[in-house]
């Protein structure tokens, strides 16, 4: 037998299979499993430490995928809709993990609206996926809120209320980096789990994620055909590493004419190249997201791109004032004040 | 009223006796009307001059306008629990003047705004009447601050008919504004003008006065069980606190910002503590819990209703065996009930919260200095079980200022438990060939856990509230899920040795038994006082913890008949105990209280003689 080739490594000499999981549990074809996928290359391509990540999520189809990749990052299956605070503690904890938190639409639409936004105006740093597909799995197919309205379900019949759109919501809560996707669209998520990864805030991705066993029919604005069929994305999406270096045969930032392509710098130093494909959207306008985002719910529009950016606000780590090592690793004499210090605030109360 | 008090109202006539340093004044005011200042001081300038001393706010759940009382026990025998009557009634609120002044005993005292014209309604009483509104026109103070120095009208009158100097007076208001002379001086102003009126205008009849004590507080604190617990925490290295505003437990964590300096680092000026106010009870028990699993102490504290918004994630944190601490300064309920009233009901609730089979580790403090000493032993507790802790206070406790010696410094380092690092995890995998989270290596069911950050490619477990087995793995193997459970129940039985452990009081020839826990200590001291003066010895044992030591039992085995007043409704702590026995507990009698105010003693009194047939 010949030798088989060695396996392709990262930069830090560590294969693909190494940013795996277990094997998933969800239906054959899900979307989730396809963003799982997304993470683990994503990650991969980055060569980052699992150790310094952490995977995080509530309850629910979609928070049961942490388990399916990165297998060697401490994760939190925690409670319905209460991830957020979960990662609010974990990176006040230890302010040098890298957070990516995983919920569905149930999960952060629903019983998890509160925890949403009030994480986001915390900026509490965090890669923040939703996996979107409009519908509660684990329960057997009843409507979520981010079902449009008009649709239609095989037991619950048709959806009578509006629905919500995570990231108006997130915009509106603060959130600093906020981008729609299509987990058909591999190169995309990848191209936005990059550069949230790179974000020092709250980034919530919201990725339309079909649910093959409820939610998958051709009048389902969630199913694959709607998204591939439909999907707008805003722009091309490029992420630049720090220091790069363009090639001759590419087309630097600079060649494109003016309002065409916007670069956004990250806080690691890379850009997030994004070269305008028809629309006319700059990410860094608040006012702009939000009007592009209600002319898409009002013309029935999937668009998909970084919908908005922010140069991030302190993070909250930042705004209690935390030192700048993890509170995790202080050692006990930065934790217990003296005897003598006891003795003199006896006094105060004397 | 009790029939209690009824009886020593007709039995007592204080006229013409002259009592020292044993009586109670109560100041009946309008709430937000500035006079916590007023009794503040009063009971600061008492603690000053050595008398034992103990004041209580009884205040309505309302910013302005509604009645309040604050009670001020002087006590040479250095009671401190509620008394059953006052003698002494700062008159000040119109709207209860007339049940106030109904409520002294024959030969108590009145003091009332001269301006009301108050009618003379009782001929067994003594009345003092001073012009509160016209002297503090004459005054000149500015508009905005007239209400509240007002109250300071009767710290005058109260210091000439009872006694206290005027260098107290000042030294107390001084200690009231943290040494700002400005605010101390505009109302010592009003208490001198108030004290040399009625040095002219006052002629004294009653037998009431202060006098001092001499070294009788030399070295001793006061404060609030609140401040104490805040401190104790902040010296017990917590890290992460997530909190949100409720009514009685507010002022615990107000004390960790008040006190926050502490805990910065002297290089940089930042904080080794974020505390954080959150959106609801439910993200800041989630931030705790998220704090604790990534290997910070972390601790909230709330009231009754915050605890019901807490059950699933204790109960998480209880099954996935994360640490953290969570303070339950309790008020009455059910439901928002009675939000400035004190109880001791959330005992059954705490203990068993969380669905499914949780029995949650609580710790029940009885002074402020064990709620200082639980602030930081709960944090150890907490991270050495892997297992959320709970430190029941009550109002009582919490928001009264009570007198205690200095706290003692913790007497045992930091405890981390069995958290493995990079190094004691490299060493443990070589001794052991392996290591799992959920597996019981030492036979005491705790198992070893790591943290995130820790850089070696075996640390990380997936934490989860599904059934999981000894490798942390998603399991639904009935198996398995016996086994996790066993092995916690293990865990938190051993806690019933080590736990802080009951305090036991012993009388000779006793055969009667008092158990009851936490606030209830000072009118079960007294009561025993009482009862023994009147041939029933008995012996005492106060529980400091759940699940309970083994002592519990042993205790109520000795007896003939064992007591336990407890302010609660239904009696939980012998609910409690009958849940744990096997045994006959037929000599058993519950006395249960719960009627929103402190326990007194002459209420436990009243229960045990007529159990007793005396």
């Amino acid at each position: 037998m010949p030798p088989k080739a060695p396996a392709k490594t990262n930069a830090l000499g560590l294969t693909r299979e190494d940013y795996k999981g277990t094997k998933s549990t969800l239906c054959p074809g899900c979307g989730h499993d396809s963003i799982s996928n997304q993470i683990i290359s994503t990650t991969y391509d980055m060569g980052l430490d699992q150790h310094k990540l952490i995977k995080l999520s509530g309850i629910g189809c979609s928070s049961k995928t942490p388990a399916y990749f990165l297998g060697r990052a401490h994760a939190f299956n925690s409670v319905h809709g209460r991830m957020p605070s979960v990662a609010t503690g974990a990176t006040l904890a230890n302010r040098d993990l890298i957070a990516i938190g995983v919920s569905g639409d149930g999960d952060s639409g629903s019983i998890g609206m509160g925890q949403f936004k009030h994480v986001m105006r915390r900026n509490v740093p965090m890669v923040y996926i939703i996996e979107n597909n409009g519908v509660y799995g684990l329960t057997k197919g009843q409507f979520s809120a981010t079902s449009d309205a008009g649709q239609t379900l095989r037991y619950y019949g048709k959806n009578e209320l509006p629905a919500i759109d995570l990231c108006m919501e997130a915009i509106m809560g603060g959130a600093t980096f906020v981008a729609r996707s299509f987990s058909g669209n591999s190169k995309q998520v990848q191209t936005l789990l990059r550069a949230a990864l790179a974000h020092k805030g709250t980034a919530v991705v919201d990725i339309i994620s079909p649910c093959v066993t409820f939610n998958n029919t051709p009048t389902s604005n969630k199913s694959y055909d709607y998204g591939k069929a439909n999907e707008i994305p805003l722009h091309e999406i490029e992420l630049i590493p720090e220091g790069w270096v363009p090639d001759r045969e590419e087309i630097a930032i600079e060649d494109y004419p003016e309002g065409e392509v916007i670069s956004v710098r990250m806080h690691d130093g890379s850009f997030v190249r994004l070269k305008q494909a028809g629309r006319d959207h700059d990410p860094r306008s608040r006012i702009g997201a939000l009007t592009l985002l209600e002319n898409a719910q009002m013309e029935q529009l999937f668009i998909t791109g970084l919908l908005y950016y922010e140069e991030p606000r302190p993070t909250l780590a930042d705004t209690l004032r935390l030192v700048e090592a993890p509170l995790a690793h202080l050692p006990e004499e930065k934790l217990r004040p003296s005897k003598e210090t006891l003795a003199n605030l006896m006094t105060e109360f004397m | 009223m009790g029939v209690m008090d009824k009886e020593l109202e007709s039995k007592t006539s204080y006229s013409g006796k002259k009592i020292v340093n044993d009586f109670t004044l109560t100041a009946a005011t309008r709430n937000g009307t500035g006079s916590q200042t007023s009794n503040n001081v009063l009971v600061l300038s008492l603690f000053k001059m050595g008398i034992p001393v103990n004041g209580k706010n009884l205040f309505p759940s309302n910013i302005k306008g509604l009645p309040t009382w604050y009670t001020i026990r002087a006590s040479k025998d250095g009671y401190t629990a509620r008394p059953s009557s006052s003698e002494v009634a700062v008159v000040f609120n119109q709207d209860t003047a007339a049940e106030d002044i109904q409520k002294l005993p024959a030969g108590g005292v009145a003091i009332v705004p001269q301006e009301w014209h108050w009618t003379h309604s009782r001929e067994d009483i003594y009345y003092y009447e001073i012009p509160v509104d016209p002297m503090v026109k004459e005054a000149g103070i500015a508009s905005e601050l007239r209400e509240r120095v007002a109250n300071m009208v009767y710290v005058g009158a109260v210091a000439h008919l009872f006694s206290i100097p005027m260098d107290i007076i000042w030294q107390a208001l001084l200690t009231n504004f943290s040494g700002k002379e400005k605010p101390a001086k505009i109302n010592f102003d009003m208490v001198q003008r108030a004290y040399d009126w009625s040095v002219a205008n006052m002629v004294k009849q009653d037998g009431f006065s202060y006098e001092p004590m001499p070294g009788g507080n030399t070295g001793k604190i006061v404060i609030t069980g609140n401040e104490a617990a805040g401190i104790g925490t902040l010296f017990g290295g917590v890290q992460v606190v997530g909190w949100y505003p409720i009514t009685p437990s507010t002022s615990l964590i107000d004390a960790m910002f008040d006190h926050q300096a502490l805990r910065k680092d002297p290089e940089t000026g930042l904080n080794t503590v974020g505390i954080m106010q959150a959106e609801d009870e439910i993200a800041a028990i989630g931030t705790i819990v998220g704090a604790g699993w990534a290997g910070a102490r972390s601790m909230t504290a709330t009231s009754g209703p915050g605890i019901s918004l807490m059950a699933e994630f204790t109960g998480l944190a209880y099954y996935a065996e994360i640490p953290c601490v969570i303070w339950d300064v309790t008020r009455i309920g059910p439901s928002t009930g009675m939000p400035t009233r004190t109880s001791q009901g959330d005992l059954l609730f705490i203990h068993f919260l969380g669905h499914g089979d949780t029995r949650q580790i609580t710790l029940l403090p009885g002074s402020v200095a064990e709620c200082f000493e639980f602030g930081w032993r709960a944090l150890d507790v907490a991270e050495v079980c892997q297992t959320p802790v709970f430190v029941m206070s009550d109002l009582d406790l919490g928001m009264n200022n009570w007198v205690s010696e200095p706290f003692v410094y913790p007497d045992e380092p930091i405890n981390r438990g069995k958290t493995l690092n990079l190094e004691t995890l490299t060493q443990f995998i070589e001794e052991k060939g392996e290591w799992w989270r959920y597996k019981d290596y030492d036979g005491d069911g705790i198992p070893y856990r790591t943290v995130p950050g820790t850089d070696h490619p075996r640390a990380a477990y997936f934490t989860r509230g599904t059934g999981h087995n000894e490798k942390a793995g998603y399991s639904e193997r009935p198996e398995d899920w016996m086994n996790n459970l066993r092995r916690i129940e293990r865990k938190i039985n051993n806690t019933r040795k080590t736990l802080p452990q009951p305090v036991v009081k012993t009388m000779p020839g006793a055969k009667v038994g008092i158990l009851s826990f936490g606030s209830n200590d000072p009118a079960i001291l007294e009561a025993r006082d009482r009862l023994a003066a009147e041939g029933i010895a008995t012996d005492y044992m106060r529980v400091r913890a759940l699940p309970l030591s083994e002592s519990v039992m042993e205790f109520i085995r000795k007896y003939e008949r064992v007591y336990l007043p407890e302010n609660n409704f239904d009696g939980q702590l012998a609910q409690i105990i009958r849940l744990e026995t096997s045994e006959s507990t037929q000599h058993m009698v519950s006395l249960p209280l719960g009627d929103g105010l402190p326990m007194t003693a002459a209420w436990v009194v009243e229960n045990i003689k007529k159990h007793e047939g005396k």
